[in-house]
């Protein structure tokens, strides 16, 4: 069996859907189809001119997935689209049976796909509460103990007694995930149920999670596109890519692994070689070509303390170009945007000219970290007063050293940008 | 209150493994759902509840006037509107039943998409819920027997009426055990949806319903009782207004088969239940 302090273990666990339609949906068919195939003969349901999915042909929503989650951990799970994080979530909660391998776990668990499940707008908070709390796996004696705490949590106390279809929806949700977070379970999966409610609930929500987890040992593991939240909550971090597990560990880690993918070492970059475009981004109007971006006479990416950033681009001009200016913009791990530097009527050529431009970064207000670079020509589009982008493409990997904050390490929550402009006044 | 059971999810899990610990685990939600449901059907009505007695006296009535008055089948001598109530509310429950165990997967596959709790409790709070409307409208019916009685009406209860609570508990069974059935292949083929209104009112004709087993021709008679249904309300009747007879082998026979729908509707139930969600 399983260790003492695992509390979830998965061996060789898959789930795989049937392509396409899964039959025709009516017996009649069925049965005409059953009998075909039988005879040999061609299927009369198969659709003419589709090239029909072979017989037997399956999808792995979750591939051969081994994992082992120890008591406390806060596991945040994130991948693209169709990568498995549900798929992994609903066969742990019972929602659907995998295909091949098994999954072990200890105690209770509470899943929250969605917030509100089983919710009735007939009846009242209250009501709600113990139908929801009863849903998720609790007697009414437990949610008879809690109720008070989920109605202070919820911050509903006044419409408690109301119907929760006269609700708004963010007091729907705040009651709904109020009786979750006090589910008595020792694992607790959610899937995005913070992208609801406000700012504030949010937040609140997030340390309750995570005061859950430390301070009476659940397992948490949650699901999120929203890698702020992944980063606040969680204390490892699983990425997943198409049903496999491509990445287990620390959480920066993680999010770099699955944001980036590309070499952050490197100082600079042909476009030309680059075939299939990873780096370019679409614009309506392609007027110039960027071709190249360097990092002039220097031979790291590092940059310590006041140390300013020589970035050199080159490009065509794919049509003659009037006042094109162009904009480099820092972009923190996560790709959320730092700054900008800004550069109006920089240029006029010709069709057909190749040029190239020196540029110098100040960035010794960033602090200690990685910062991705992405470069955006524009120019003033005719008769209309707001700028075109003509060329947009991902660039550079800038990272930041700072000596001085050596002995009081930056810390991640404290921001990209490092004030200094602070007096005290009397 | 560490909670340290191990629990394994496979792939794979036996015909007969139904979890009836788990069912009674949860049997708050079981309770909460008929709850629920009570609220939900008399919601921001004036007469509320009220409408589960006027319910049967409208349908009774009806009943009354159309094969009574106007077709004039014979009652044996029992009056018409105590005769048809009392094959029509325990009709009523059978068929509630039927059609709550039929819906089980299609009209709650939203929730059991993203929560688990054991699917069985929505059909089994499905028949407490109607069993609760059942025993206002037998009572109902009991003390109008009684007004009957006392106005010298030729009503004959007998001691077979010690039989109710098993013929009302089956009824409920087979009607849950063939809705289980139902419900399991509407995953797969929604064809069955639309039979399933046709033929509980194509059964109810089949069943002696508003007509006593009686008027049935002798050649056809022991057809009616193959009919798992039709020994139960006949027994019922029997029970109650002495009409006709208590048929004890047709009877025998539908407990057997109510035992054998109810059985291998659970064992269906239990292995669609794994994975209809991905066919649903």
């Amino acid at each position: 069996m399983i260790e003492e302090n695992v509390v979830i273990k998965t061996e060789h666990l898959s789930k795989e859907y049937k392509l396409g339609v899964i039959n025709t949906g009516t017996l009649r068919r069925d049965i005409q189809s059953h009998l075909a195939r039988l005879r040999g003969k061609e299927d009369p349901n198969s659709k003419i001119g589709s090239n029909s999915y072979e017989k037997g042909e399956v999808f792995l929503a979750l591939d051969d997935f081994n994992v082992e989650i120890k008591r406390g951990e806060r596991v945040g799970i994130i991948g693209a689209n169709g990568a498995g994080k549900s798929t992994f979530l609903k066969l742990l909660s019972h929602i659907t049976a995998p295909s091949k391998g098994k999954i072990q776990y200890r105690g209770r668990i509470a899943s929250m796909l969605e917030v509100g499940t089983g919710f009735h707008g007939e009846l009242t908070g209250r009501e709600n509460v113990y139908l929801n709390g009863a849903i998720l796996g609790m007697s009414k004696s437990e949610v008879d103990a809690k109720i008070d705490q989920i109605i202070e949590f919820s911050e509903c106390e006044q419409f408690i007694d109301t119907p929760v279809k006269r609700y708004s929806s963010g007091m729907f949700v705040k009651l709904a995930f109020s009786v979750a977070a006090h589910l008595d379970a020792e694992i607790m999966i959610m899937d995005e149920v913070l992208a609801v409610g406000d700012m504030k609930f949010q937040k609140k929500c997030l340390k309750k999670m995570r005061d859950l987890a430390v301070e009476e040992d659940r397992t948490i593991l949650y699901v999120s596109h929203n890698m702020d939240t992944i980063q606040e909550l969680c204390s490892r971090c699983l990425v997943l890519d198409h049903g496999k597990k491509v990445f287990d560990g620390a959480v920066e880690e993680a999010i770099k692994q699955y944001l980036g993918g590309e070499k952050d070492d490197f100082i600079s970059h042909d476009y030309t070689a680059d075939k299939d475009d990873r780096f370019k981004e679409n614009v309506r109007h392609h007027a110039v070509n960027l071709t190249r971006c360097a990092f002039n006479g220097i031979t790291s990416n590092l940059f310590t303390d006041d140390e300013k950033v020589p970035i050199a681009l080159s490009w065509e001009n794919l049509e003659d170009v009037e006042n094109l200016g162009v904009r480099i913009e820092i972009d923190d791990y996560r790709r959320y945007p730092v700054t900008s530097f800004v550069v109006r009527n920089m240029y006029s050529g010709k069709k057909g000219e190749s040029v190239s431009q020196r540029f110098l970064l100040d960035v010794s207000k960033l602090s200690n970290g990685v910062y991705y670079t992405r470069y955006i020509f524009f120019r003033k589009a005719k008769g209309s007063r707001v700028d075109e982008d003509v060329e947009i493409a991902k660039g550079l990997v800038i990272r930041r050293y700072n000596h001085a904050v050596e002995h009081e390490a930056w810390l991640k929550t404290w921001g990209s940008y490092m004030s200094d402009g602070v007096e005290l006044i009397d | 209150m560490q909670n340290n059971d191990i629990t394994v999810i496979e792939a794979k899990r036996g015909l007969f493994t139904f979890n009836l610990k788990e069912l009674w685990k949860y049997r708050d939600l079981t309770l909460l759902f008929v709850k629920r449901d009570l609220k939900n059907t008399y919601k921001q009505t004036v007469l509320g509840p009220l409408w589960i007695a006027i319910n049967p006296l409208l349908s009774t009535s009806v009943f009354t006037i159309i094969f009574g008055v106007i077709a004039g089948i014979s009652t044996e001598g029992i009056p018409q509107f105590l005769f048809y109530m009392s094959g029509n509310i325990l009709w009523t429950f059978f068929s509630n039943c039927l059609n709550k165990g039929a819906g089980t997967f299609l009209s709650n596959a939203r929730v059991f998409g993203k929560v688990y709790f054991p699917r069985m409790s929505v059909p089994v709070s499905g028949i407490i819920f109607h069993l609760i409307s059942f025993m206002i409208q037998w009572a109902l019916f009991v003390i109008l027997m009684l007004i009957y009685l006392f106005t010298g009406a030729p009503v004959r209860p007998n001691l077979y009426i010690a039989l109710t609570p098993v013929l009302v508990l089956q009824s409920g069974l087979l009607g849950m055990g063939i809705g289980l059935i139902i419900s399991s292949i509407t995953t797969k083929y929604r064809d069955l949806n639309i039979l399933v209104s046709f033929g509980v009112s194509l059964l109810m004709y089949i069943t002696p319903v508003v007509y006593p087993i009686s008027q049935v021709p002798e050649s056809f008679r022991w057809a009616m009782l193959i009919n798992p249904v039709a020994p139960i309300v006949e027994g019922y009747r029997y029970a109650f207004l002495g009409c006709g007879s208590f048929h004890w082998i047709p009877w025998f026979i539908s407990l057997g088969v109510t035992a054998l729908i109810v059985f291998f509707g659970v064992v269906v139930f239990n292995k669609v239940e794994r994975t209809f969600i991905d066919t649903v």
